[in-house]
């Protein structure tokens, strides 16, 4: 008989129980959807981790200052005063980098007009918007020349312009006093949002480096930055970079072997890796569960096979008697086990796609529908259908007919 | 060949083997079926009239002897050549109907043709015509639970006609039947006996069933102890049924 006839003959067998059919297929409609919305969430935080690394900045290499041990109690990395904005400029120098800010931050009550505000105030380089990638919503960033004259101007992020100019009003050209030094508004930031640790990013004033040290911090004659940032020429010489850096400042600070660094050179990129790393750890982990979560679907099926098997040995029997070949009957409950899993894994594919975006809303990263994911739990929910109604099938296959005839 | 038997068995034992014990449910069968005939096979339960049904029907090998199915030595058939034999020659009504639950009464009786290779386009034309034989075309839609017992029965023999088979077996076929539907279904089967030359093999206890039969053929312990037209068998009263 033809596969056409017997995919009718099972395709009816399952029609006719449909409440039957309808719990066998749940362990794999469970299982599938599972299966799709944990890797449509691993590929999903993996975006997002990695958008918010690379919003970071353009291959970017962090120079913050070690700890410093005095009377034998340590500080903590960072607080030192060891870096130099000469140091920026040697830095600047080396072949393979492409651009270099120092950083000199401080926090004050800043006042313009009627209102005031407590923000970040940040003394960096003009090359720093290039570093980190970030844009002018209005205005100018201010230039090499404002930075070797610690000119006072500044440049706003947006949520201290909307906290010191209310009203809408244009801040451009507007005064700003940092601790009652008076600073000239020549622009604002785009907009950047939260940070990966949830910070404002947007609450902050950029001031050059110079009049930060001059006329704000107070340590232009020490002469130390806080950080400072740098943007190796490509992503390949990040490496390379990050040693010559090392290198540089060990002879620039006098350190001889054998003795700690007195600075840390920080790779965001090994931290980009170690986040996408783990979040292919747990996208393992989660495809564990899910392949888990399948394997309990299949003996699902089994079980209730193997009850439908019992449930119909009068039909077999009868089926048998009236010429169908052992053949035919296996095929038959072998076909109605992959369709049931078949159409279990369609419904789940379908559920698990709307759970993924619905997950992907909540958790505020991009919908990914992971494709391969899905022909891979689908395929995966046929093959365990064929696998484990070949035992049921096999069973109905090799019953006696007058024993199954006269089955009570 | 006109003269062929439909079924002849020679020297047919079928022993089972319980145990330790082993019970000859036959006992060397000599016997032979030419078509159109409407025998009845009776004897008390436990007699192995079932177990020689079985073996007529092919759904279970004698242990030792000769089967000849029209002619042929289905002894060293393969189980997919009796299965496709059961399918294209032989016609089974069983005593509890065995209809497919949740099924249409055409759905029913196209079983066999779904199993005998029967194009798709001709089963219902086919399945209809046998219901009408039956005189239940009108109970074609009804799923078998909504029948009563009588209608139930007669497309159950619909189903076992439908192929146009050489044999129709049936096991106590009015063994759940009341009276009145018994004879009806007694009827029916006559009829096919009668208008389509219809050769039937019919098992059953009931003296009133076997006395539609043209040929009676007593069974006990494994054995035939008598065969002989109907109208001979029940002349004489020695017959313990």
């Amino acid at each position: 008989m033809s596969i056409i006839a017997l995919v009718r003959v099972a395709w009816e067998a399952i029609v006719r129980n449909r409440v039957r059919s309808l719990l066998t297929m749940l362990g794999m409609i469970i299982g599938v959807s599972a299966v799709v919305i944990t890797i449509s969430i691993g590929v999903g935080a993996r975006e997002a981790v990695s958008a918010q690394i690379t919003g970071l900045g353009s291959n970017l290499l962090i120079v913050i200052p070690g700890s410093v041990t005095l009377n034998g109690v340590r500080t903590g990395t960072g607080a030192a005063s060891t870096l130099t904005p000469e140091d920026g400029l040697a830095i600047a120098k080396l072949p393979k980098v492409a651009a270099v800010s120092p950083g000199v931050g401080v926090s004050a009550q800043v006042v313009a007009g009627e209102n005031n505000w407590y923000t970040r105030i940040s003394g960096v380089a003009p090359t720093f918007t290039y570093i980190r990638e970030w844009h002018m919503a209005s205005g100018s960033f201010f230039t090499d020349a404002d930075d070797a004259a610690s000119a006072k101007v500044c440049v706003l992020g947006q949520t201290v312009v909307e906290n010191l100019f209310p009203g809408g009003e244009n801040p451009l050209g507007k005064t700003v006093l940092i601790r009652n030094v008076p600073f000239t508004v020549i622009g604002t930031l785009a907009r950047r949002g939260q940070s990966a640790s949830g910070q404002d990013q947007d609450d902050v004033i950029m001031i050059p480096y110079t009049a930060s040290m001059q006329r704000l911090t107070g340590t232009w004659f020490g002469g130390f930055v806080n950080v400072i940032a740098v943007s190796a020429a490509d992503q390949p010489s990040i490496p390379l970079v990050q040693n010559e850096i090392t290198e540089l400042l060990r002879q620039r600070h006098r350190i001889v072997a054998g003795m700690d660094d007195d600075f840390d050179v920080r790779n965001l990129q090994d931290i980009a890796n170690a986040a996408a790393a783990s979040a292919t750890t747990m996208e393992f982990l989660l495809a564990g569960v899910a392949v888990v979560s399948l394997l309990v679907g299949g003996i699902g099926i089994m079980n209730i096979m193997l009850v439908s098997v019992t449930e119909r040995t009068r039909e077999i029997g009868l089926r048998i008697a009236v010429g169908a070949r052992s053949a035919s009957i296996l095929l038959q409950f072998l076909i109605e086990a992959v369709v049931l899993s078949g159409v279990g894994g369609l419904i789940g594919v379908v559920l698990g796609i709307v759970g993924a975006g619905a997950v992907a809303i909540f958790g505020h990263w991009p919908m990914a529908v992971p494709v391969v994911g899905i022909l891979l739990a689908f395929s995966f929910a046929a093959l365990t259908g064929i696998f484990f109604g070949y035992y049921p099938a096999s069973k109905a296959a090799h019953l006696d007919p007058i024993e199954a005839l006269r089955f009570e | 060949m006109p003269d062929t038997p439909v079924v002849r068995l020679v020297d047919v034992h079928k022993t089972y083997v319980m145990g330790d014990q082993s019970v000859a449910a036959l006992d060397g069968v000599d016997f032979s079926l030419d078509p159109g005939e409407f025998v009845a096979i009776m004897g008390p339960s436990g007699s192995g009239k079932s177990t020689l049904m079985h073996v007529i029907g092919l759904l279970t090998r004698p242990t030792s002897g000769q089967y000849f199915f029209e002619g042929q030595d289905v002894s060293s058939f393969s189980a997919d050549d009796l299965a496709d034999l059961r399918s294209r020659r032989l016609g089974f009504v069983f005593q509890s109907y065995n209809l497919l639950a949740r099924t249409t009464s055409l759905e029913n009786v196209e079983l066999p043709m779904v199993y005998a290779g029967v194009h798709a386009d001709q089963q219902h034309e086919r399945a209809m015509r046998a219901l009408e034989i039956v005189g239940v075309p009108e109970m074609a839609e009804h799923i078998s639970n909504q029948m009563s017992g009588g209608q139930q029965q007669r497309v159950a023999i619909a189903r076992a006609l439908v192929n146009d088979p050489s044999l129709i077996l049936a096991d106590e076929p009015t063994g759940a039947l009341d009276t009145k539907s018994s004879e009806e279904i007694m009827n029916v089967f006559t009829q096919l006996n009668a208008e389509r030359g219809m050769t039937i093999l019919l098992v059953t206890h009931e003296p009133s069933v076997g006395r539609k039969a043209k040929r009676i053929i007593t069974f006990r312990d494994g054995k035939i102890v008598g065969d002989g037209p109907t109208a001979e068998v029940f002349k004489h009263e020695t017959i313990a049924l």
